[in-house]
């Protein structure tokens, strides 16, 4: 039978996950920058043509992927401010662990000022 | 060909310019200024007012009426495509194995990034807020009535 690795200091842990999240997060919005420039370029073709390109980040399924972007774009941000501490500040290591909580936690409290606004725009 | 991967503490051996040392630098430089950058952007266009009701083609022409925005929209494009551009290629270069590939897809990210850097910055500076022909009631308010 073969078994689990066990985990390491890093395997399996807040070191590993929070680089995970930090990579597919990075990724998506790289992807989503590509299809922004291009449709804000739309503003030099006609007002209506951004009018319409723009119109579908109002309907309720991009509405809500929307709320996925802003999610990542939280977690990336803040996640990237803890890897830089654990860069360059004395400490950094030492407490990277609570930091990713930290940075869990001001993720979400901005997520939940911020979700209930932008469905309200969207829905409403 | 197999990749050689070095040992972490042995002395650089390659000469010239230590070209990744930098990219490291500017991942963590320009991350740093993207979090004002980007927050500022969504605060703005998704959470004030109507959020994202409130956009079309009269909000960007009142936003880019306003150097302030201009040089904002300007320094998030160029920082963000590069950074994210370079991130990229960091994950190109982990999962990519075959040499060919991986040279072809690092060239293609650079290709796409110049293309949209460009693209993006023609767009700021040569953004008409009024153009003439246009329909009057689709652009901002302080456009001469046609
Ligand atoms: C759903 C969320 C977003 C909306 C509704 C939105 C909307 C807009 C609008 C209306 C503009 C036109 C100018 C302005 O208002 O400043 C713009 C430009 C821009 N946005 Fe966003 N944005 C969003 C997310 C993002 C994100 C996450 C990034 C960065 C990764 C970003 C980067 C940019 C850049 C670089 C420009 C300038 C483009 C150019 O120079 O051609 N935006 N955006
Ligand atoms: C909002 C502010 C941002 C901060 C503070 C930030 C921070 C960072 C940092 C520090 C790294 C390097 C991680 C490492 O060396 O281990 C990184 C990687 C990366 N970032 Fe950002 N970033 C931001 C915005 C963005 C944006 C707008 C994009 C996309 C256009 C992006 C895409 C990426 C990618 C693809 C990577 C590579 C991930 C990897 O190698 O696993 N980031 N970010």
């Amino acid at each position: 039978m073969p078994t689990m690795p066990a985990g390491t200091l890093y395997r399996g842990k807040v070191g590993m996950w929070s680089w995970v999240l930090h990579r597919i997060t990075g990724v998506a919005i790289f992807f989503f920058l590509l299809v922004h420039v291009l449709d804000t370029a739309l503003v030099r073709l006609s007002p209506e043509a951004y009018n319409a390109v723009i119109g579908t980040y109002k309907t309720p399924i991009i509405g809500l992927a929307e709320l996925g972007l802003v999610a990542a774009i939280l977690f990336h941000a803040l996640n990237g401010v803890r890897v830089i501490l654990i860069d360059f500040w004395r400490k950094g290591v030492k407490y990277q662990n609570v930091m990713f909580w930290i940075v869990v936690a001001v993720a979400l409290l901005i997520f939940i000022g911020f979700a209930p606004r932008h469905l309200a725009h969207v829905f409403g | 060909m197999s990749v050689v991967i070095e040992q972490p503490r042995s002395p650089r051996s390659r000469k010239g310019a230590n070209w990744e040392k930098y990219g490291w630098m500017y991942m963590r430089a320009s991350g740093a200024l993207l979090v004002i950058l980007i927050f500022g952007h969504l605060f703005t266009n998704l959470f004030l007012g109507e959020g994202i009701k409130a956009i079309d083609f009269a909000f960007v022409g009142g936003k880019w009426s306003d150097p302030f925005w201009k040089v904002w929209d300007l320094a998030m494009l160029w920082l963000a495509l590069i950074h994210g551009t370079n991130g990229m290629r960091t994950i190109v270069n982990d999962y990519a194995s075959k040499e060919a590939v991986r040279k072809t897809l690092v060239w293609a990210l650079w290709g796409i990034c110049a293309v949209l850097v460009t693209l993006g910055t023609l767009v700021v500076f040569t953004f008409d807020p009024c153009p003439a022909g246009a329909a009057a009631e689709l652009l901002p308010s302080f456009c001469p009535a046609s």
